[in-house]
């Protein structure tokens, strides 16, 4: 198990050298900041556009630039944001609490919802539960993200005043966006728990199971889910990774002040290190959550701590 | 019952009638819907008695075990009508169980009936330990502490006969050989010390060696618990190993009922009587030199009818050039471990392997799983890669052939495969499949010529040429192996190999096949590389045999020699594990334990070659 971490945290290196390279290279290609920063101030020199080069390092060869990034990257300090020159380290720590928060809820909710629901639909396969299940979560399915995000606003916000319509204060600020998108990942997880479980009590061991004489709900939850969780886990995991890069829509819409918001308004101003820094932020989460995934592995199937 | 025999066993009796049974099925009905898959069964079991319930697939014998335990409902069928009456002290009155809640039933179920499956390698839940499985059943219905479960755990372990009973409880179910995780799931099954013990063809997935260890086992531990036991299985030596009574079924019905002396003497049923007539029965050729084709003995749905007559098969030419020769064929595969691609175990399937097969003749590979005799047979239809060692086909090695010759010799050589289910493509009609060989070696042009082809191959196998515009779906596995067959004689080949190509039919369908092979080989002067486990059917059809072991052959000879006098201690071992279908010919399997080795090495560590000796004409056993 040791030896196979080891090589996972370097393929995981290699990983995150690439994209932060890709990254860089790619929003040189967008466009130069420089003259970005100097609209809007009247008349404008080669001479100026130089000296503003020079002034925030964009004179210098990229191979240079982005040994400097790499640098930061290990020091903490990924440089100073174009606009105003906060420091991109500042920006991104106070966004990723929110952003984090958010998907995880989003997770939570969306597994504690549909495992339940996934096994109910399995075992009562073809009866009116598992109708019902399937219709809901084909519906759930159906919607944009956004469209629910809307609804959800002018019901509890609007209408009954329940909830706060935008931004992040406080507890209740969470219930909205997390529901958004928990409900869409609850559509697709629920079909994907319903078939793994099929999958699973057909099994001998299931079989073998009841022929032991263990209730209804031990063969479910404790032989047949950990089976389960298997390709659950894997999936899951994909869907964090996704989760984070999706947040983007939902974060615009609750005013949410993430790392989506933060990349977004970056993206606008072609502000080189906030976009650089969140992208390798949001990478490094990704990497990080697949190595959690593997280990997770471990823990649940046997067959794979072995080798 | 005459006396002469000897005996090692107890009486074959039922116990005394005087008890009341202490399980009753009364007219059970069971169905999917609307289709009944038992109908109308009744029979009992006595305390201590070993009830057999012998029957070919889709007789409903399997459905009859899991409503036994309660568990049809699982697989959506319901019990219609009937009794399943149980008594759980001898004095007391009955209780039906197809009456009983499920909170009631689960009292029962796995404590005072319990079951093995067939499956030993799915059976046990592979993310939790040997341990956690058998504690968890003890907890549940014993009053166990965790300390005083796991000590009962090993016991339960020793029991059935595990060595190193400490560590196996730790180890997890991938961890553990077939034969192994069987015994864990006898030691599960005993765990409560049961009343009634239902084996579902505990050992039809593993090798004979194993399966012989396994009933051995049952046997022992009921006779040392006083257990009734109902013994599921399609095996006819089997029954008349273990059985004290025992139940046919055929469609779901029951067509005869016995004492399994009485029954293997005297069937009744018409189709009790064909089926014991088409059980291979090892030592039936004794004495005889030759295979001889026996006439069939078919139930024809009401009474039994003989065709045929017998005939020996004095088909082999050894004057001329052999069909293939193989001369130290070694075959080995690297396992990939390690980051880096490094290799560091190596599965040493073949090694160094010579026989040569004349045309006309049948020879055998008979081993246990990991033997190397489906490699063999893959090597030399050139589906893999030998590590080294020559094949020549009639006299010519492959080494020096171009690549139109060796593209030419998958039509001389043909290959039928265990599973007729999984080797037609559904999507295709049969006449399709069939043709398919035609037309990829170019052997015939024009449709309607080789529409007829098609037709002449069925009729040849046995089927009707109308046949020809149906899929695979809607012909029984005994019709599909047939259409396997027409498909591999379609390119007129001089050598056919069957891979395991009758253990998963049915015995009656079994007999069949063989016939047909044997008359084919009789008329089209074919050779075959008979690849079996099953040692009796290897004495009805083959010529000569090969014993491997681990890769090497081990004894090789004519049939008559090596199954009459059998020289290697492997030969010995592997034939006196074979369940023989007598009863009054019980043995004890004295030469059996352990289980069977691994041909996995370690890079490096190369096994010994025996060289062969020959020991008689033709007759080569390994020296030692």
């Amino acid at each position: 198990m040791a030896k196979f971490l080891f090589y996972r945290v370097l393929q995981a290196l290699f990983v995150l050298v690439a994209v932060t390279l890709i990254v860089s290279f790619a929003i040189r290609l967008t466009g130069d900041p420089a003259v970005m920063l100097a609209q809007g101030a009247g008349s404008i020199t080669e001479a100026d556009l130089e000296r503003i080069r020079e002034a925030l390092g964009l004179n210098q060869p990229f191979i240079v630039q982005y040994l400097e990034f790499l640098k930061g990257l290990f020091t903490g300090d990924l440089g100073r944001s174009f606009m105003g020159g906060t420091s991109v380290s500042d920006l991104i720590s106070r966004a990723l609490p929110a952003t984090l928060g958010l998907a995880l809820a989003s997770l939570v909710i969306s597994i504690v919802v549909s495992i339940p629901l996934g096994i109910k639909a399995a075992v009562s396969r073809g009866k009116w539960p598992d109708q019902l299940i399937r219709i809901v979560s084909l519906v759930g399915l159906s919607f944009p993200n956004f469209w629910l995000a809307i609804m959800l606003v002018l019901l509890f916000s609007i209408t009954f005043n329940l909830l706060p319509p935008s931004g992040l204060e406080g507890w209740q600020s969470f219930i909205m966006p997390a529901a958004t998108m928990g409900i869409i990942l609850t559509a697709t997880n629920v079909r994907l728990v319903r078939t793994t479980m099929l999958e699973t009590l057909r099994s001998q061991y299931i079989m073998v199971a009841r022929a032991k004489g263990l209730s209804n709900s031990v063969v479910l939850y404790k032989h047949a889910l950990r089976n389960c969780s298997i390709p659950l886990i894997t999936y899951f995991g994909l869907q964090f990774g996704g989760l984070l890069g999706g947040i983007v829509v939902v974060e615009r819409v609750f005013n949410w002040p993430g790392l989506g918001t933060l990349a977004f308004d970056a993206v606008a101003a072609r502000d080189y290190p906030v976009l650089q820094g969140v992208i390798t932020v949001l990478s490094l989460m990704i990497i990080s959550i697949n190595l959690l995934v593997d280990i997770a592995y471990g823990f649940v199937d046997p067959r794979v701590r072995k080798s | 019952m005459s006396s002469q025999f000897p005996r090692a066993e107890a009486p074959l009796q039922a116990p005394s009638s005087a008890q009341p049974p202490l399980l009753s099925v009364e007219s059970l009905d069971i169905a999917f819907g609307s289709n009944r898959v038992v109908k109308n069964l009744s029979f009992d079991l006595h305390a201590g008695q070993t009830l057999a319930i012998v029957g070919e697939s889709g007789s409903g014998k399997s459905m009859t075990s899991l409503a036994i335990m309660g568990l049809v409902q699982y697989l959506n069928a319901t019990i219609g009508s009937g009794r399943i009456l149980y008594r759980r002290q001898a004095d007391a009155a009955p209780i039906d169980l197809t009456q009983l809640s499920d909170k009631a039933m689960r009292k029962i179920r796995g404590k005072e009936i319990s079951m093995i499956f067939q499956e030993p390698m799915t059976s046990l839940n592979p993310v939790y330990t040997i341990g956690d499985q058998l504690t968890e059943v003890l907890q549940l219905h014993g009053d166990y502490s965790r300390a005083s479960a796991r000590d009962e755990a090993l016991r339960l372990l020793r029991l059935v006969r595990l060595a190193d009973a400490e560590s196996l409880i730790k180890r997890y179910p991938h961890q553990l050989s077939g034969g192994m995780r069987q015994r864990v799931m006898i030691a599960m099954a005993l765990a409560c010390k049961p009343k009634v013990l239902v084996a579902d063809e505990p050992t039809t997935a593993l090798d004979v060696t194993i399966q012989a260890q396994i009933l051995a086992i049952i046997r022992d531990l009921q006779k040392e618990l006083g257990m009734a036991v109902i013994f599921i299985t399609h095996d006819m030596g089997v029954v008349a190993e273990i059985a004290d009574h025992v139940v046919v079924m055929r469609n779901g019905e029951k067509v005869e009922e016995a004492e399994v002396g009485h029954l293997f003497a005297n069937p009744e049923a018409p189709y009790t009587q064909a089926l014991l007539a088409a059980v291979p029965t090892l030592g039936s050729m004794q004495g005889q030199t030759l295979p001889r084709a026996e006439p069939l003995v078919v139930f024809d749905g009401e009474k039994v009818v003989t065709q045929g007559e017998a005939t020996v098969q004095d088909t082999v030419r050894v004057q001329e050039t052999p069909v293939v020769s193989v001369s130290n064929l070694v075959t080995r595969f690297d396992i990939h471990k390690g980051f880096f691609g490094g290799v560091s175990h190596r599965v040493h399937a073949v090694e160094n392997v010579s026989f040569d097969i004349f045309p006309g003749e049948t020879l055998a590979l008979v081993g246990e799983s990991g033997s190397g005799k489906s490699t063999i047979g893959r090597t030399i239809q050139q589906l893999q890669a030998s590590t080294s060692g020559e094949i020549s086909f009639s006299g010519k090695p492959i080494s020096r052939m171009s690549r139109v010759e060796k593209q030419a010799l998958r039509q001389q050589v043909q290959y039928i495969f265990q599973d007729p289910f999984a080797s037609l493509d559904p999507r295709k009609t049969v006449g399709f499949s069939i043709a398919e060989p035609i037309h990829t070696h170019g052997l015939m042009t024009g449709s309607k010529r080789i529409q007829q082809r098609v037709d002449e191959l069925l009729e040849r196998v046995g089927l009707r040429p109308e046949h020809a515009r149906r899929y695979p779906h809607e012909f029984s596995g005994g019709q599909r192996q047939r259409i396997c067959i027409a498909r591999a004689l379609a390119s007129k080949p001089k050598l056919i190999i069957a891979d395991e190509a009758l253990s998963a039919l049915d015995v009656s369908i079994q007999a069949q096949i063989i016939h047909l092979m044997m008359q084919l080989q009789r008329e089209e002067g074919l050779a075959y590389l008979f690849i079996s486990h099953d040692m009796a059917v290897v004495e009805k059809m083959s010529h000569r045999v090969a014993v491997l072991h681990l890769g090497q052959i081990v004894e090789m000879g004519p049939r008559a020699l090596v199954f009459d006098s059998p020289r290697h201690a492997y030969t010995q071992k592997l034939l006196s594990a074979v369940p023989v279908a007598d009863p009054h010919h019980r043995r004890q399997h004295l030469l059996l334990e352990g289980d069977i080795p691994s041909p996995v090495r370690k890079v490096g560590d190369e096994p010994t070659v025996h060289p062969l000796d020959e020991v008689a004409p033709g007759h080569f056993v390994a020296t030692t």
